[in-house]
């Protein structure tokens, strides 16, 4: 069930759109920052409060990346794993996140502090390589820096 | 002159509604509602030749005059600030530094258009922009630039922020407009064109960020002088990038028509120690590799497109003699094959089947005939056989990759793996 803060959130939304179903991605948005990932549960209610079926919210949900249909972790990271970063050698910053949380793509830590994700261009490409972490950008990124950045987030 | 960045400093906070206006800021919109009539600025823009920065290169005032101005109900104007080209950088740039002009450069497109509701699509990553512009719209709507009535004008305008959830396909206009009305971000058949049928199915005019924060200058100062701007034929500045192993990747504002070696060895300062270049893409991901031969090529839209490339968004990305271009080029059709939007076949299969090619010939298991199988890719997801042009665009990093580094595909063939150090290891 969405939460009244949810509802209220998602119907200033639809306030702003001709059609109910335009407010779709902002209220798939919206749960996911209320409960870090989108449930089966949740594609129904939002669908209700659209007045959409399932399955067209489902279909929007899983169109875009930065939709968890899944649950994540506290803390998503996002490496960048396009050219400018592949040129200046992205792939020891994903081996380094590898071995020091001791999981690959897409998997969360046992803790459920981490998620880590591989990401299209971050666009800060004069500095890479680059990744995010929540709202928070790195950049220019050396291995070694690596145990110091994820200590900030517990 | 440098009309676009002259007041960002790197790393400041963006400016203020106030440093705006004490800059000449906001001066072309109270003109233009004041004095000029909508066909009038439309006119400017074409007669300027202001063409669109997000890659296209259209005559942004032509784009306009499409929007027929005698319908009556909503009409739209749209920022595509959804910057997702790999290795294009600049838009965040102008977002985070200057995000008045941009709503200044809005503004003047929407009443040219006489739009009655505007939007900025921007990228979900671009963190500090999103809160740049927020706080931007809140002061242009406290000052009076927004809302109802401005200044008595009779025209009125709402600037509402959308973040976006992800995907490259959001770039594309039809898609963006899809995304907008919470939908899959999947291609639209045109015609009908936006500025006809767009948002909703009313008409719709969308403009890179770049191209409209062109817009506030050209009114205040007039088509001549941004003609003049630019090197060759097309008028104006542009942000040009360059990343990969440079001494100083970086962004800078020159004048259109700047050439690669000028920005190449003056700006970024050369090659890295003990690099060489080797080739780069002129403007982004979706662009031909340009090589030596190429480096006087002025970065305009004729001068790219006669070197056998695009301009693109103009932010290029260096190959130097120590990557692998199979390995380079793998990871763009990686990115492609990803990104595509699974509507229509030819994209959807093909460029999955170029990426797996391009694995198997950087791991050593690669044939000749392997090469003969990527060449006949750029003519199956050429211009003309998919829906849109994310699949043409892949396709040209690999079809010049396949015409100036052949011997590299060869070698990793003959070899049986890759000769560089730098390669893919996966």
């Amino acid at each position: 069930m969405l939460t009244p803060q949810e509802i209220t959130a998602i119907e200033t939304e639809t306030h702003k759109v001709p059609v109910r179903s335009a407010a779709c991605i902002e209220a798939l948005k919206i749960v996911q920052q209320h409960r870090r990932w989108v449930s089966d549960e949740s594609v129904v209610d939002i669908a209700a409060l659209l007045q959409m079926s399932a399955e067209e919210v489902d279909s929007v949900a899983t169109f875009y990346n930065l939709i968890f249909r899944k649950p994540v972790g506290r803390h998503v990271i996002l490496l960048c794993d396009s050219i400018s970063c592949w040129v200046m050698d992205y792939t020891s910053i994903r081996d380094s996140l590898f071995e020091q949380l001791g999981i690959r793509y897409g998997e969360t830590t046992p803790d459920e502090r981490f998620t880590l994700l591989p990401n299209a261009c971050l666009g800060t490409c004069d500095h890479a390589p680059a990744m995010m972490i929540d709202e928070d950008t790195y950049r220019d990124l050396q291995p070694a820096q690596l145990a110091g950045i994820l200590q900030r987030y517990t | 002159m440098q009309p676009l960045t002259q007041h960002i400093i790197p790393g400041a906070p963006p400016l203020s509604l106030d440093t705006y206006r004490q800059k000449g800021g906001y001066r072309a919109y109270e003109k233009v509602l004041q004095e000029q009539d909508p066909a009038s600025i439309t006119n400017l823009m074409k007669e300027a030749n202001l063409r669109g920065r997000g890659g296209a290169g259209f005559n942004t005032g032509m784009k306009w005059s499409f929007v027929p101005m005698n319908a009556t109900g909503p009409r739209y104007l749209v920022a595509n600030a959804d910057e997702m080209e790999p290795g294009t950088f600049k838009d965040r740039f102008l977002l985070e530094g200057n995000p008045h002009q941009l709503l200044e450069g809005m503004l003047i497109a929407a009443y040219a258009i006489q739009a009655t509701e505007a939007f900025v699509f921007l990228r979900w990553a671009y963190k500090h922009a999103a809160t740049a512009i927020r706080h931007a719209i809140a002061e242009a709507e406290a000052a009076g630039y927004l809302g109802k009535n401005i200044l008595g004008s009779g025209f009125s305008i709402h600037i509402h922020l959308h973040t976006g959830a992800g995907r490259y396909m959001c770039g594309e206009e039809t898609a963006l407009l899809n995304s907008l009305e919470g939908k899959r971000a999947t291609p639209r058949a045109k015609p009908p064109f936006p500025q006809v049928s767009g948002l909703f199915g009313r008409p719709t005019i969308v403009n890179n960020v770049e191209t409209l924060c062109n817009v506030p200058h050209i009114v205040n100062n007039g088509a001549s002088w941004f003609q003049d701007l630019g090197n060759g034929p097309d008028g104006g500045t542009k942000i040009y990038g360059v990343s990969g192993r440079v001494k100083k990747p970086g962004l800078w504002e020159l004048p259109m028509g700047t050439t690669i070696r000028e920005l190449l060895e003056e700006h970024a300062g050369g090659m890295l120690e003990g690099y060489t270049f080797k080739g780069l893409l002129p403007g982004g991901a979706s662009t031909d590799f340009l090589v030596e031969q190429h480096l006087d090529t002025p970065m305009h839209f004729d001068g790219v497109a006669k070197a056998g490339s695009r301009l693109g968004t103009g932010t290029m990305v260096i190959l130097d003699d120590r990557t692998c271009p199979v390995g380079f080029v793998h990871n763009l059709e990686h990115f492609f094959a990803q990104e595509s939007c699974g509507f229509c076949t030819p994209c959807r299969e093909g460029l999955p089947w170029t990426e797996k090619l391009l694995l198997s010939i950087e791991q050593g298991a690669g044939t000749l005939a392997d090469l003969e199988l990527l060449q006949m890719h750029g003519t199956l997801l050429g211009p003309g056989n998919t829906f849109c042009a994310l699949a043409p665009g892949a396709m040209e990093p690999l079809q010049s990759a396949l015409k100036y580094f052949r011997e590299d595909f060869e070698q990793h063939i003959h070899q049986q793996k890759c000769p560089y150090a730098h390669h893919l290891h996966r």
